[in-house]
């Protein structure tokens, strides 16, 4: 039954290469990489209609790509579905409303050939008090930890979620995530979607940030988080020093664009001093960096910058 | 080889269910859903058993042929029962295709591509359950047409339920699978009754054909209810098997069915 066979086991959980897919004119997908190996939690961070649900759709096989291949754990996205090797939670999956939650349960175990028992999962996900209930007079909260515990059915080696924990309150979150560290620790690959740096930040181990079908950047989740933290000083200064002003305690990176300069810093005040005080710079303003403004400086700029921004 | 792994490690050697996920437990809850839907009770097994009581049951004495009720011949009572049988049957097979339609719309059918489940073992469990409600509805009617008087041989009563059931069940299914994947969503299930019960009046369930005047009688042979009808009721008048309810039958059977595959393929393909 618990047969350990090391060929799976080192074998990467997703290998997506040149994904893309287009809907009507619209590159949703533009040609993406992706290797995940087995036990990672990864988050995929970007804002919405960035393609992470696509993607998602593809390496599920809900969707075929148009160009560029997928495997999850060397098998096709159905097969590897059909052995119970990958399950989902998805923000579109629909339940059906006159059933009980634990009916919905043994439905979806039935259609497995090897699964968790159903008290278990219930109690994972936290709704084993409303088991008896019919699915249609339960909460959006309590419905999406009903899939969550049908995604758990199957013991998948792969567990995918798309905004798993909207819907949710605090107590639910953190049940949730409880949830899936443990799984973690048993050697689940977890791949979940989100447009929350916070959540990527304290769940994951690795942040694959996309933005306009294009994986724009991907790494630790520290190295990701020093892209988000910090603020942007902006300045009129003709003639600028850049060198002068990379050189400031702090300053991590200095643009121009024609008179006007940013600077991504760690301690704004320090550079904001350092301006009113020894050169002729006006019109200065302090943002906070936030991931939109992540967002949009690695997809204004090329892939090879943004990967180099990493390194 | 690294060290052997906890013993609760997620495995990644997994079995695939065999018969494309087909299961009883998947049946026993479509069934009951099925007898938990107060409104498909009312069609399938209230409705049909109301009518033969109001139809039927005043037309227990009156005789359906030459034969006298007294020496072994049918009544129109019995006539009624069978058609009314045979109305909760397809309606009870056109909902599987209405519940393909809603589940679709509702998301359901996405949710399970999410598991080992073939579609069309998917479709067969529904067809299944689907054609268990209709002998139910098949049951009932006859056991209120015995209660109210209906006297037949044991021939009569198997040949006219198991062919009533299975020909209504058949053709009827695929009629509903049919317009539950061409129509989305709760449209499909209203569509197919209203379908059902015209068909019905024109096809001579609820009188018989005979007594309508000649030009609605050639409309009446070319309905879907009228071939299967006739060969239904065939045990009770003695009839020997007429070519044209066979043709009637089998035709738009396999005009539904062909449409059916047609539709359940364009669906496949958009997912």
């Amino acid at each position: 039954m618990d047969t350990f066979t090391p060929s799976r086991e080192d074998a990467v959980a997703v290998a997506a290469t040149g994904l893309a897919k287009s809907f009507g004119g619209v590159r949703a997908v533009d040609g993406i990489d992706l290797h995940i190996r087995q036990g990672e939690i990864v988050a995929f961070l970007g804002p919405n209609g960035a393609g992470k649900t696509s993607t998602i759709d593809m390496l599920l096989g809900l969707t075929s790509p148009d160009a560029g291949t997928v495997q999850v754990f060397g098998e096709s996205p159905r097969a590897a579905i059909s052995h119970g090797l990958v399950s989902a939670v998805l923000q579109t999956g629909g339940l059906l409303k006159d059933i009980t939650v634990r009916e919905t349960l043994d439905l979806t175990a039935s259609l497995f050939a090897d699964t968790r028992p159903v008290a278990e999962v219930l109690q994972r996900a936290g709704i084993t008090e409303i088991a008896d209930r019919r699915v249609g007079v339960c909460s959006g909260g309590q419905q999406q930890r009903l899939r969550f515990a049908m995604a758990l059915l199957s013991d998948p080696g792969l567990l995918i979620l798309d905004e798993p924990t909207t819907g949710m309150d605090v107590e639910g979150r953190r049940s949730f995530w409880n949830a899936i560290r443990a799984d973690a620790a048993r050697g689940r690959t977890v791949l979940f979607a989100t447009h929350y740096l916070e959540e990527a930040d304290e769940y994951a181990d690795r942040i694959v940030l996309m933005a306009r079908g294009r994986i724009v950047a991907d790494g630790t989740t520290t190295k990701i988080k020093n892209l988000v933290s910090g603020r942007i000083v902006h300045a009129t200064l003709p003639g600028a020093d850049p060198v002068a002003i990379a050189a400031l305690p702090g300053v991590d990176d200095v643009e121009a664009k024609g008179d006007r300069i940013a600077v991504h810093t760690r301690d704004s005040d320090a550079v904001a001093r350092f301006l009113l005080t020894q050169t002729a710079a006006h019109d200065i303003e302090i943002a906070a960096q936030n991931l939109e403004s992540v967002f949009l400086a690695l997809t204004s700029t090329s892939a090879s910058a943004s990967e180099g921004a990493l390194s | 080889m690294t060290t052997a792994p906890p013993a609760d490690r997620v495995t990644l050697d997994r079995r695939v269910p065999p018969f494309g996920g087909f299961n009883l437990t998947y049946l026993r809850i479509e069934l009951l859903r099925k007898l938990r839907n107060r409104r498909t009770l009312i069609f399938t097994i209230i409705f049909p058993i109301a009518l033969y009581v109001i139809i039927g049951v005043p037309q227990v004495d009156t005789p359906l042929t030459a034969t006298p009720i007294a020496q072994g011949g049918p009544s129109v009572a019995a006539y009624i029962m069978v058609s009314m049988a045979m109305y909760g049957a397809m309606m009870s097979a056109t909902q599987t295709g209405a519940a393909v339609g809603v589940e679709r719309a509702q998301g359901w059918s996405r949710q399970l591509r999410l598991t080992p489940l073939n579609p069309l073992v998917n479709v067969i469990i529904k067809m299944i359950a689907g054609l268990l409600l209709g002998l139910f509805a098949v049951l009932a009617t006859f056991a209120a047409g015995a209660l109210s008087g209906v006297q037949l041989s044991a021939v009569q009563w198997i040949g006219t339920g198991l062919s009533g059931w299975i020909l209504a069940g058949a053709v009827f299914t695929a009629l509903g699978l049919m317009v539950g994947y061409l129509v989305p969503g709760e449209n499909a299930a209203q569509i197919t009754s209203l379908a059902i019960v015209l068909l019905a009046f024109i096809g001579g369930l609820f009188y018989p054909v005979s007594t309508m005047p000649d030009f609605m009688q050639s409309i009446a042979a070319f309905t879907p209810v009228y071939g299967i009808s006739q060969i239904a009721r065939a045990p009770l008048t003695g009839d020997t098997l007429d070519l044209l309810w066979v043709v009637n039958a089998v035709g738009w059977l396999a005009l539904f069915v062909a449409g059916t595959v047609w539709a359940f393929r364009r669906d496949t393909q958009r997912v």
